[in-house]
């Protein structure tokens, strides 16, 4: 998958969560959570929906890895091939 | 013959608009049935019914904005067999029709089914709407009982917006305001015109539909407002809050996750909610109502959830029997109202059984919530956010471990601080013994 199609999945799955976001808005080097107001179901819906949509394992342990828009993008990347 | 009416679907509900209806004439519904879509300040919500019988008459239509208690339908119950045919108009009771006279209601209940199709004795019983017909138990708490048989009121003319429809002591004092009413300004509430034909427009002919967010967004504000408002009028509250180590749980927690996919990991939301249900087994004064003046304990450990909406304002729907429920049902329970939640899909039930809410702000960022009661609730649990935090540990060394601040808003009509810190304490305690969360309670407990 091409950056920018993991891109577009990524903000369109976050709308999904969060539809008032404006991905142009989304600072990628700020924690996401601070920037959009995603509680701890939001993010987990959140990594549910990338999980199913691009058949990406995210162990609970790289939570913590997972925290700009930036490590989204940089982690989905290195795993989608 | 049963009279479905609006039930009350929290504390500041005033009316609501009937948005659909989910049944059609001559349908039969039995229990927990969503029959009807009615829009409440906070929420569409899914209306269910608790008894059984066949769609007789549609007295709503969709549009119509009523006030609580206001007859929705009539079913016919399943004993009544060979009732008349729902679509005649001429054959369809009238309310005085199937309102059986006070003295004989008493009797209708263990009386054959045909008993209460008995006309009434005097027009004056129309007043007095029936609601239970023949062979139907009768669910009150005893307060209710007691207020009914005071003020001499049959409990067989009284819709019940407890859990299960059991009836409370306001839903008591509600008919005997109505009758009050009635008789001061006839036309109210308890005379609403039968109507046969339900048009899904309403009078001017523009679609029914629910509120926009704006509407929505205003109605919420002005229905927390009123919640609130009498909350903190009303309730004399107590605070109480301590501090919980959470290293072994969190450990705990993050091994049985990970040998789990994604979408069966459990959020620490899902231990909290569950050592607070453990906790009231031993501590019932903190789950339940004060109503009129008196406690009245919940029939069960049902948890209120306190859900933010993104759109502003928030919901606390309930999660039933929490404390005879296992983490990963909890969590599914939990995931499965918040999306409800969210995108304002929830059932008549889920916004009236909370015998006490829990609120997590920890997600917010914050240490220490000081709650506000949802009224006729007598509490609220409250946890911060997990934080490392420096601890004493023993022979006076220091630590730094993770740890929340669970805090207790309560009641104190309804209970004493020594009591709730007790508690607390009890909380704090089952939070060190995770895997006793882990199983329903009625495994564990004899």
């Amino acid at each position: 998958m091409d950056e920018p199609t993991l891109r577009k999945t990524v903000f369109d799955t976050l709308r999904r969560i969060a539809p008032e976001v404006t991905p142009a808005d989304l600072e990628p080097a700020v924690p996401l959570r601070d920037q959009v107001d995603l509680d701890s179901m939001d993010w987990l819906n959140f990594l549910i929906a990338l999980h199913e949509k691009l058949g990406v394992d995210i162990p609970e342990s790289d939570y913590q890895k997972l925290v700009t828009l930036d490590d989204v993008m940089g982690y989905l990347k290195a795993r989608c091939g | 013959m049963i009279e479905f009416r609006l039930p009350s679907l929290g504390a500041e509900m005033e009316d609501g608009t009937l948005l659909e209806w989910c049944v059609k004439l001559g349908d039969r519904v039995k229990k927990g049935d969503v029959v009807a879509v009615v829009d409440t300040s906070k929420s569409a919500i899914d209306v269910e019914i608790w008894q059984e019988g066949t769609v007789e008459e549609l007295v709503l239509t969709p549009g119509d904005k009523v006030p609580v208690g206001t007859v929705m339908m009539r079913l016919r119950e399943a004993s009544e067999a060979g009732a008349p045919a729902a679509t005649n108009p001429a054959a369809a009771p009238s309310p005085a029709a199937t309102a059986p006279a006070r003295p004989a209601a008493a009797a209708a209940r263990t009386a054959p089914p045909t008993t209460a199709q008995r006309p009434a004795e005097s027009p004056k019983a129309a007043a007095a709407t029936p609601v239970a017909g023949a062979g139907e138990r009768q669910r009150a708490s005893p307060s209710a009982r007691a207020l009914a048989h005071e003020l001499d009121i049959d409990l067989a003319t009284v819709a019940g917006t407890g859990p299960h429809g059991a009836i409370t002591r306001e839903d008591v004092e509600k008919v005997a305001a109505s009758r009050k009413a009635t008789k001061e300004a006839p036309g109210s509430v308890a005379t609403t015109k039968p109507r046969l034909e339900a048009p899904a427009a309403t009078a001017g002919g523009a679609p029914v539909r629910a509120a926009t967010p704006v509407e929505r967004s205003l109605a919420m504000r002005s229905a927390i407002a009123a919640a609130m408002a009498r909350s903190k009028r009303e309730i004399p509250h107590y605070y109480l809050a301590t501090e919980v180590p959470m290293q072994r749980i969190t450990r705990w927690l993050a091994a049985r996750n990970a040998g789990k996919p994604i979408t069966e990991r459990v959020l620490m939301a899902a231990p909290l909610i569950k050592a607070v249900a453990l906790a009231l087994r031993k501590f019932p004064e903190l789950n339940g109502y004060y109503q009129n003046g008196s406690f009245v304990a919940g029939e069960g450990i049902h948890i209120g959830v306190a859900i933010s909406l993104r759109q502003g304002g928030l919901i606390a729907p309930a999660i039933r029997d929490v404390a005879d429920t296992d983490l990963d049902e909890l969590m599914r329970r939990l995931a499965n109202l918040v999306s409800r939640a969210r995108a304002l899909s929830l059932r008549s039930s889920e916004m009236t059984d909370a015998t006490i809410t829990v609120t997590n702000l920890g997600d917010q960022g914050v240490e220490l919530v000081q709650g506000v009661i949802y009224p006729p609730q007598v509490a609220l649990v409250g946890f911060g956010k997990v934080t490392d935090r420096v601890r004493a540990v023993d022979d006076g060394a220091i630590a730094v471990m993770p740890a929340v601040t669970v805090s207790l808003a309560a009641d104190h009509r309804a209970s004493d601080g020594h009591r709730g810190a007790l508690f607390l304490a009890e909380i704090a305690r089952l939070l060190q013994s995770p895997e006793s969360l882990d199983v329903a309670a009625d495994k564990i407990m004899k």
